[in-house]
């Protein structure tokens, strides 16, 4: 870790505080002091009880709120920069689609703000589509689509500008089992085309496992990092939700998140 | 087709029934015209006043018309600056209900002491203002009702306040436009209509109205009632064939 020079790392968070409601008598500690550093390249899960504060994180690291303390990098540069200058795309639980626009021109949308020319916007968006497999839906609206298919479009969007980071909301949070787990299959597909960094917020244990190369658990009140637990599960195939070293990390996650740390593939975060 | 059909004949069955018993009541218990003309009363002056009847509804819904353009584009460019302050949204409730409450027709014999009573301004004025509201209060929601997560992703994308207005404020107010329209259309068809109770030229529907009332010929007066009707009808009706026109995407929860 340090040999890698900052242009390396995706995100570097380093004492991020976030405190809502400073001074007043509903004042909540979301965040504190959080250190993580993402590798380029690197899928990172954030899991935790409910209120410990991966919104929040996942907010701050995107410029959507601003950090009460601390610094935080994204692809070597301030995070208000790395929004200005479109270096990650965002995914959220809701597809955030817009109804009046055709799924076509809903992928199209990061492109119209960044101004490109309408026959290279329609391009790279019939480019998208064809990656999450909805080239034949282009001239729908949104909502005649599944909830699936709406996640594919907001994911086909977010990847619109060609960003190197991915920051995902529990993107899979409303789908069914069986199209989450396709969809797992896909966004690991997607990753291996493309390339990208990716901080992915869940509530699954076995999602985070299936996903990841680390698992960051946070613990909540206030909100802040207990573990980092590595995945070591090579390319994930059919098989790879039933294997032994599957259920090892699921258990050591789930440990984690019972507070008890450790385990054999854990670390604690000090170590890092 | 067939389904559209069948949705539409039992208002047309319970309407015929409902004149049937009225024309019934009126003849049987010999009721007055003052009291209630019979429908066969009201039809045939309906029919014997057509040609007086359209130039009126032309003359009072000319004025709905001019009205109700003048009043939405007012209510357009004060929702467009509202939305800037008002962004609370619970603020727009009682707003909404405050301004229902002015009893603007009130204003008419003022105005038309103000402006020249000759002509049709005062009319164009109560109905502009009377429209004014509804459409303000309604586009002004729309354009403050915006998905939190809509917000977030467009600054996520590094748009700027005016880009937000223009790709996600506007288009979210269409259907809160429409619904405003729905209100303000028939609206503006009554305050032209009412306006022309307090005086000025006599070519309308409402001074028709009055001026049969008061020559005692009721079986006329209910035929410009019924002519206000359509005219109000007519209003609405283009509304809602505009807006399922322009705004295809409101479709999957519209109710028929
Ligand atoms: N805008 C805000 N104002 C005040 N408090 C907030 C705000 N946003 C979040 N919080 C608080 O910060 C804490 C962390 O919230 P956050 O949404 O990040 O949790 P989370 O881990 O994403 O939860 P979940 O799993 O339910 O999505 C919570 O206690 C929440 O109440
Ligand atoms: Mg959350």
């Amino acid at each position: 870790m340090t040999t890698t020079t900052t242009s390396e790392l995706a995100v570097q968070a380093s004492g991020v505080w976030k405190v809502f409601n400073e001074g007043q008598p509903n004042e909540v500690t979301a965040l504190q002091d959080i250190d993580l550093t993402v590798s380029r390249g690197e899928f990172i899960s954030l899991i935790g009880p409910s209120g410990c504060g991966k919104s929040t994180l996942l907010r701050v690291i995107a410029d959507l709120t601003h950090a009460t303390k601390g610094a935080i990098q994204v692809a070597g540069m301030p995070a208000a920069q790395a929004r200005e200058e479109q270096r990650y795309g965002m995914a959220f639980q809701q597809a955030a689609l817009f109804d009046w626009r055709t799924v076509q021109r809903n992928v199209e949308l990061p492109l119209e703000l960044q101004g490109w020319a309408k026959d290279k916007r329609q391009a790279r968006a019939a480019e998208l589509l064809e990656m999450v497999q909805l080239a034949d839906f282009a001239t729908h609206r949104p909502w005649e689509l599944s909830g699936g298919m709406q996640q594919r479009v907001a994911i086909a969007r977010s990847l619109a500008v060609d960003p190197p980071l991915l920051l995902m909301d529990e993107p899979f949070g409303a789908l069914d089992e069986m199209t989450r787990e396709r969809m797992q299959n896909e966004l690991l597909r997607i990753r291996q085309e493309t390339g990208k960094s990716i901080i992915f917020v869940t509530h699954s244990i076995p999602e985070a496992v299936y996903l990841s190369d680390r698992v960051v658990v946070m613990s909540a009140r206030p909100g802040r990092i207990t573990n980092i637990i590595d995945v070591n599960l090579g390319s994930r195939n059919e098989d790879t939700r039933e294997a032994e070293s599957f259920f090892e990390s699921v258990t050591a996650v789930r440990e984690a998140l019972r507070g008890r740390g450790g385990g054999s593939v854990s670390a604690r975060v000090g170590e890092v | 087709m067939g389904e559209r059909f069948r949705a539409i004949w039992p208002p047309i069955l319970i309407a015929v029934l409902f004149l049937a018993a009225w024309q019934l009541l009126v003849v049987v218990q010999d009721i007055k015209p003052y009291l209630l003309p019979s429908p066969s009363l009201i039809a045939g002056n309906f029919f014997s006043d057509l040609h007086l009847m359209w130039a009126a509804a032309l003359y009072t819904g000319t004025t709905a018309l001019l009205g109700l353009m003048f009043g939405t584009l007012l209510g357009i460019l004060a929702a467009l600056l509202a939305q800037r302050f008002i962004v609370i949204n619970n603020l727009i409730t009682p707003l909404a209900a405050g301004l229902a409450a002015v009893p603007i027709i009130a204003l008419t014999p003022i105005l038309n002491n103000m402006f020249n009573i000759t002509s049709r301004t005062p009319r164009v004025l109560v109905t502009m203002i009377i429209v004014f509201f509804p459409m303000f209060v309604n586009i002004t929601r729309g354009l403050i009702q915006v998905q939190p997560v809509q917000l977030e992703l467009m600054r996520s994308m590094n748009a700027n306040p005016r880009t937000v207005l223009r790709i996600l404020r506007v288009p979210n107010a269409i259907p809160f436009f429409y619904t405003g329209l729905k209100i303000a259309a028939p609206l503006a068809v009554i305050a032209a209509l009412v306006a022309e109770y307090f005086g000025g030229p006599q070519e309308g529907l409402g001074s028709r109205i009055a001026s049969a009332a008061a020559n005692t010929a009721y079986g006329r007066a209910w035929a410009y009632v019924v002519a206000s009707i359509l005219v109000g009808l007519l209003f609405y009706l283009v509304v809602i064939a505009v807006e399922r026109w322009t705004t295809p995407w409101t479709g999957h929860n519209r109710s028929t």
